[in-house]
């Protein structure tokens, strides 16, 4: 090896460090963003998963339940944002919910990173952004961009299959480290199957009756703009669906949620516990097999020429155009589901009602805008802000 | 099973180890550049990991 050879390796060497220690920077700063969450006085205590579960606790996915309590007894509602974090409406949605919302009567528990390692990693491979900004009358709230499965990072390596437990299903390896594909996990299983044994012990021991699973999907994919319903859970979809479609100004199907598909929670809660479970599909064209680029402006304006371009030849199967599907009124659509499913419940369940208020629907949510209604963390008493 | 996950997690960051110093002394080794530029790339994804970034 001669001199030229040495200084071409060692200049080549140097510009691998340059760029390592930049990825690097980055991928450190986004598994460490931390995201405040200025509670509203209809808070009354925030838990953690593991004072359900010990296996959890001081884990990465010991993650934060906010309760509102209702001054009368009533019923109990289980919102479940960010089992896939790369769906951030949802998200967006129980963060409105938690920095807007009362209760007066019965109780609602918010999650708003129920997969929290999720939410510390984007797709390898998939260029996504690492965060996005909400704009807000007094600044930006930056966000992290997830992921759908659980950061290798915390649980790795995956098996060559993934064996469900307890079904012994054969799902795609991948999945081991799919939130939604854990239920009713167990509590000497993988990280991921312990999160959801820890949710379905907060589910049993608050005596939960129902619980909503957020998330989004492709346009692609025949289950998307619907309610996902457990048999026990299919009336009162479908007057949610009905209603809504009536008074909200969009309109949402409903879906058997299947007897043979396991994990999901749809299936599983209402398998495994008292509660009914439903999951709410919003559409998210940044996830679709022919996007363009995954950019932050993409990502929030839900505009994709070559989604748009895909649906032209009946590929899709959920509309779009030039306006695309932007984040408020993907945030909007679960916000006013979720208070839709909390007022057709109060209908059939004298006595055992979940009554909201301070939250903004649908219309609200595309007019003002998501921002509007998220609270500026400076300025507030420190003991109401709260990091996810 | 925590214990047997632990075990195979620790071998496989050691496995990570073995591949990273394989890609270095191939890359010292090499006479081309094109190949040494091709090393340093595909070093980078087992770097990340090996030191728990990504």
């Amino acid at each position: 090896m001669n001199k030229s050879d040495i200084v071409r390796k060692i200049l080549i060497g140097l510009a691998g460090v340059v760029v390592f220690v930049f990825s690097g920077i980055s991928f450190y700063q986004h598994r460490h963003l931390k995201e405040p969450v200025v509670i509203s006085d209809g808070v009354t205590q925030v838990k953690k998963l593991g004072d359900y579960f010990e296996g959890i606790k001081g884990s990465v996915n010991d993650c934060n339940l906010y309760f509102l309590e209702g001054a009368e007894p009533g019923g109990t509602m289980l919102v479940l944002a960010a089992s896939h974090p790369e769906e951030p409406a949802g998200r967006l949605a129980a963060w409105l919910m938690a920095e807007n919302g009362n209760i007066s009567k019965g109780r609602l528990i918010l999650v708003l990173s129920a997969n929290r390692s999720a939410t510390l990693v984007t797709r390898p491979g998939g260029a996504y952004p690492p965060d996005y900004t909400i704009t807000t009358p007094w600044g930006g709230r930056k966000f992290r961009m997830g992921d759908r499965w659980s950061s290798p990072l915390d649980q790795w390596p995956d098996p060559e299959v993934y064996i469900h437990y307890p079904s012994r299903q054969n799902l795609a390896y991948v999945d081991v480290r799919n939130l939604n594909r854990a239920w009713p996990g167990r509590p000497n299983g993988t990280l991921t199957e312990k999160t959801t044994f820890a949710f379905m012990e907060l589910i049993r021991n608050e005596k939960v009756d129902v619980v909503i699973d957020l998330h989004e999907a492709e346009l692609q994919y025949p289950v998307i703009n619907t309610i996902v319903a457990h048999e026990k859970g299919l009336d009162l979809a479908t007057m949610i669906s009905m209603t809504i479609s009536d008074f909200e100004g969009f309109s949402i199907g409903t879906e058997f949620s299947p007897k043979n598909l396991h994990g999901l929670s749809h299936r599983e809660i209402g398998d495994n516990s008292e509660a009914i479970s439903l999951l709410f599909e919003a559409p998210e064209p940044f996830l679709d097999a022919t996007r363009g680029i995954t950019g932050r402006k993409q990502l929030l304006e839900g505009k994709d020429e070559f989604v748009v371009k895909a649906g032209k030849h009946g590929l899709l199967y959920a509309p779009i155009d030039e306006n695309g599907w932007h984040i408020d009124v993907r945030v909007g659509r679960h916000v006013s589901t979720i208070l839709q499913t909390f007022e057709s419940w109060n209908e059939s369940n004298p006595g055992k009602e979940v009554v909201c208020t301070g939250v903004p629907r649908y219309a609200d949510i595309v007019k003002n805008s998501t921002g509007f209604y998220l609270k500026n963390p400076a300025g507030v008493n420190p003991l109401r802000v709260k990091y996810e | 099973m925590d214990t047997l996950t632990t075990i195979i997690s620790v071998l496989y960051y050691a496995l990570i180890a073995f591949i990273v110093v394989l890609i270095i002394y191939n890359m010292i080794k090499s006479k081309e550049w094109k190949k040494e530029i091709i090393y340093i790339v595909i070093l980078l994804p087992f770097l990340l990991r090996l030191f728990l970034l990504k």
